[in-house]
């Protein structure tokens, strides 16, 4: 039996052609095989899951009407708050840290019955494109065990990719949900900055940071956005419905956009490996051949987006991480001489080097004298940027380009080079800094066979057009129905009942 | 001896804590007194991922005080984090408003002790969190109590208007005043919901020349007393310190001083001004406040007659005395109270004095405001207007009012029972005359004499009159009876 989408499992517990027990053991079952080699999981939930799946099957047997996930197994990446289990953001500094409450997506993913399997590996706070900036652990790629899985989702598209859950919960602030997503070939969506509540997910970049599908199709990832996307009281940012309703984002997603235009600036390639060019071209060339046509696009201040982003980011970092002080609760230093102490080493001791790197960026950046000349000034770019995307979208429906300019890279190979990093995520932030929905959907494989993602990007909240799109595509091609060679043997083996 | 001259300068720093059921950002109760960290959610404790939610309440008392206090009111304004690192503070920034106050330029009006007024500036007026409190009585360690955290806060700041120190009190009495009127603060300080930072330095004159003295900030002022004695303490201070040192003020030689409450003294805290770094930045959490015409004049429709108006008017439209508008206005709730005794027909010096005579002393022995003693205003009315017409005397007013709010009954009732109403039938009072008379032969000689002991003798008889009738004969009419049967 191959590894079916979580839609497909969800139709089939509701058929009772199987049920959510026999789903969550085979996962864990699948777990306890391959997650030893590929550390997606910081924490898993066995002892809760069954128990929730079996709760979730007799309430169906009962004839029970239930939530759009119903027994479906789910992982979330391990920034956003649970109260169960632990929520660390892979740091020491959150290491035994148990959150009070649930983020409004994971009040969200329970409502709608799913089971929470576990919580994934990330760079620590989300903040890195490998996920080798875990403080607690190594995630690979499971298509190359020597090689990232991007990051910093990187622990949720591993999982969704070496099939350790059927679908995953990310967040992007720069593009930590669709460079993994590239990198491990599976969907991945930023939805709109406001879509989706932030209550809950430990912040990085408040302003930039989105939670969002990853899965191994676009279905899913419409199936999981239904279940995620919203206006919330505790989240201020989070958009009113009046303005930008919420739809049944499954209800046409097999209706082609007609007419499509499709946004590409000559400039957009120039960065990229010659093999994820070809591959970007061939998608390109499948729409054409579905009825796209082409439209020139001019990006003028693209340029400085990856400047303006980590001047914003780690702005809001430096100030977002100052809670982490051992005082209230966190890692606490052992023998502090005084409570000067207790903030300085604590924090010496818990932060890794990278988040290290970008609290004094942020400090610098907004420190009196230079406020202007960096914060300000990115803000004044980032408003550009804005700009450009919504000249560009008076003239076509959605913007193409790569995800990365890579496939997965080794590891250890970028991580002393912190700027070389920095480039990873230069196709992704602009979406950020915009506020823009972007998905990355499988669209080939490298001569490495390594897989490489296509990246959609569409007019705020306009998700349901994008998946559309994303939808025409995947419907033509079979990417994304390839699965790492890992675990083949150990492939889920689901009973059907009858 | 050189001829040495000073005037002092005083701006203030209020922090004023806002009156809301719940807290700024979150939907904690705000509690005074509550068992240490009981009043704490997510969002106050600043957990992770945790955000915050702006308190509408808090936005719409903050402009209702800007209003009084004649500001102008922002259209557009933000919330800002201000960065700085203490164990009180969960987040390590405190969300306030930085470059965009709620209200600008406005200014106060106080009242001096001749009846005038003196306009003190006000710079402006924000709203912000509360941090929590720190503990230090549990040995080797501190422990942090957060259930303030996060209330509301009224930042006013005025400009160095003041000139000495009974004018600060002043200004932060009425300023007290105000905000109980609106009904936007308790404004206890006891409970710690009025803290001032006065900012003080003299002007020196010397032999024709000006010197101006170090500013010096005290920190934390939880007391009218505190405020008034510590710039007290500083006038002093400072000059001795001219006097001794020749230190002028310059930039970055302002200082932090703490008030020592049982020593009386201002103590040194920080010698120079630390050049804090906040790193202000606008909160990504939370979205800009547009303050609309239509909302904008909603909150006006609550705004009620400020004490300072209401002075005015007692003044020039029922001539009462400084002492006694001062004495009406404290509280709204007097004030409205002795509005609605005039409205149900009281005349207002009368109403006035009752009030003020017995009503007061009556609410503070009870303990409870003047609208809790149980008459109302219409029985106060019908009270004022017995002793207006000299049914009853003004005496007997009082002793009604006492019995009114001991029995609950009617001042007409209570002046029959009592036998408070003044006898003025003429044919009564003239036997009781006769009979006085009749019995006090000495006196009567002693009036026919005249001279000195003539209005003695009247006096005695008088009374002996009022004693007979147990004080409520009318006087009036029993002294005209006298009069004419001595004639």
């Amino acid at each position: 039996m191959e590894l079916i989408s979580a839609k497909q499992l969800r139709d089939k517990i509701a058929a009772r052609q199987t049920s959510s027990v026999e789903a969550t053991k085979a996962v864990f079952a699948r777990i306890a095989k391959i997650e030893p080699i590929v550390g997606a999981y910081i924490s898993t939930f066995e002892e809760q899951a069954i128990p929730r799946a079996a709760e979730i099957d007799k309430r169906i047997a009962g004839g029970e009407k239930l939530g759009q996930l119903a027994g479906v197994p789910v992982a979330v990446k391990d920034n956003m708050c649970t109260t169960f289990g632990t929520t660390t953001c892979a740091s020491k500094i959150l290491a035994n840290f148990h959150a009070p409450y649930n983020a409004t997506v994971v009040e969200k993913l329970l409502a709608a019955d799913a089971v929470i399997i576990g919580k994934t590996n990330l760079d620590e706070f989300a903040m890195g494109s490998s996920t080798e900036n875990s403080g607690l652990k190594q995630t690979v790629n499971p298509w190359d065990t020597k090689r990232v899985p991007g990051g910093s989702s990187g622990g949720s598209t591993a999982a969704v990719a070496a099939g350790l859950c059927y679908a995953a919960l990310g967040s992007d602030t720069g593009g930590s949900i669709r460079q993994p997503a590239s990198l491990c070939g599976v969907v991945g969506l930023k939805p709109t900055y406001g879509r989706v509540s932030r209550y809950g997910l430990v912040a990085y970049g408040s302003s930039l940071d989105q939670i969002g599908p990853i899965t191994q199709t676009v279905e899913d990832c419409a199936l999981m956005l239904n279940v995620i996307a919203g206006h919330d009281t505790a989240d201020s940012t989070s958009v009113d419905e009046k303005i930008a309703p919420v739809c049944d984002y499954l209800a046409k997603l097999d209706e082609p956009v007609k007419g499509l235009r499709i946004g590409i600036a000559s400039s957009f390639n120039a960065g990229a490996d010659e093999q994820v060019r070809k591959a970007i071209d061939e998608a390109i060339q499948t729409y054409k051949k579905l009825g796209g046509t082409i439209v020139e696009i001019d990006m003028p201040h693209l340029d400085y987006a990856i400047a303006a982003y980590y001047m914003v980011a780690t702005a809001e970092a430096s100030s977002n991480l100052a809670r982490y002080d051992g005082v209230h609760y966190g890692h606490r230093t052992r023998k502090p001489n005084d409570y000067i102490e207790v903030y300085t080493k604590s924090r010496a001791e818990g932060f890794g080097k990278e988040v290290k790197r970008r609290i004094m960026l942020g400090t610098y950046a907004l420190s009196s004298g230079y406020y202007d000349a960096y914060y300000l000034k990115a803000l004044k770019v980032r408003n550009l940027i804005r700009g450009d995307f919504v000249k560009a979208f008076e003239k076509c429906d959605c913007i193409m380009m790569p995800v990365a300019p890579t496939t997965a890279f080794k590891i250890g190979e970028k991580v002393d080079d912190p700027l070389k990093m920095y480039l990873s995520d230069i196709y992704t932030i602009a979406a950020n800094l915009a506020g823009i929905p972007g998905i990355s959907i499988p669209c080939g494989f490298d001569e490495k066979n390594l897989p490489i993602g296509l990246q959609i990007l569409s007019p705020a909240f306009s998700e349901e057009k994008l998946l559309r799109i994303a939808q025409m595509y995947e419907k033509q091609t079979d990417w994304h129905n390839r699965k790492p060679k890992m675990g083949v043997e150990t492939q889920l083996k689901i009973q059907f009942n009858g | 001896m050189a001829k040495v001259d000073y005037k002092v300068l005083v701006g203030l720093e209020i922090h004023v804590q806002l009156y809301t059921r719940t807290k700024m950002f979150c939907g904690c109760e705000l509690a005074f007194g509550a068992e240490p960290n009981s009043r704490v959610c997510p969002v106050c404790l600043g957990m992770p991922g945790s955000l915050p939610v702006m308190n509408k309440q808090a936005v719409e008392f903050s402009i209702l005080a800007g209003l009084a206090l004649n500001c102008q009111i922002a259209d557009f304004t933000k919330w800002d984090r201000k960065g700085y690192y203490y164990p009180d503070l969960p987040k390590n920034y405190q969300i306030s408003q930085y470059d965009l106050p709620l209200a600008l330029n406005g200014y106060i009006e106080i009242p001096l002790k001749d009846g005038s007024f003196k306009r003190i500036r006000i710079t402006r007026a924000h709203l912000e969190e509360d941090a929590g409190k720190n503990l230090h009585t549990a040995g080797n360690f501190s422990q942090v109590d957060l259930n303030r955290a996060g209330t509301p806060l009224l930042e006013i700041v005025t400009e160095p208007d003041m000139n000495s120190a009974a004018e600060v009190r002043t200004l932060a009495e009425e300023l007290q005043r105000i905000v109980r009127y609106l009904g936007v603060s308790e404004a206890d300080m006891q409970k710690g919901h009025m803290r001032f930072e006065p900012n003080i330095n003299l002007i020196i004159e010397e032999n024709g020349k000006q010197f101006r003295t170090p500013i010096v900030e005290v920190k934390n002022l939880n007391s009218f007393r505190a405020l008034e004695n510590s710039i007290n303490y500083e006038i002093v201070r400072q000059s001795d310190q001219f006097e001794n040192s020749r230190i002028e003020l310059e930039m970055g030689n302002k200082s932090t001083r703490g008030w020592d409450d049982a020593k009386e003294v201002t103590v040194l805290q920080r010698e120079k001004e630390e050049a804090h770094d906040y790193r202000y930045f606008p909160d990504p959490d939370l979205v800009p406040v547009r303050v609309n015409e239509q909302w904008l004049n909603e909150i006006k429709s609550r705004l009620c007659e400020l004490p300072f108006s209401k002075r005015i008017r007692y003044t020039t439209e029922y001539g009462l005395s400084n002492y006694d508008v001062g004495v009406l206005t404290a509280e709204r709730a007097t004030a409205n109270f002795f509005e609605a005794t005039i409205a149900a027909g009281g005349e207002p010096k009368r109403v006035c004095n009752i009030l003020t005579q017995i009503g007061l002393k009556l609410a503070n022995a009870r303990g409870c405001a003047i609208t809790e003693l149980g008459p109302k205003a219409a029985d106060i009315a019908q009270l004022a207007q017995m002793a207006q017409t000299s049914e009853i005397s003004a005496t007997a007013a009082n002793t009604i009012l006492e019995e009114m709010v001991n029995t609950g009954k009617g001042p007409r009732e209570l002046a029959e029972q009592l036998n408070l109403i003044q006898k003025s039938d003429a044919g009564e009072l003239e036997a009781i005359v006769d009979e006085v008379l009749k019995n006090n032969s000495q006196a009567v000689a002693d009036f026919k004499e005249g001279g000195k002991k003539s209005g003695k003798a009247r006096g005695f008889l008088l009374g002996q009159v009022m004693q007979k009738t147990k004080g409520t004969a009318n006087p009036k009419i029993a002294g005209e009876i006298l009069d004419k049967k001595l004639a």
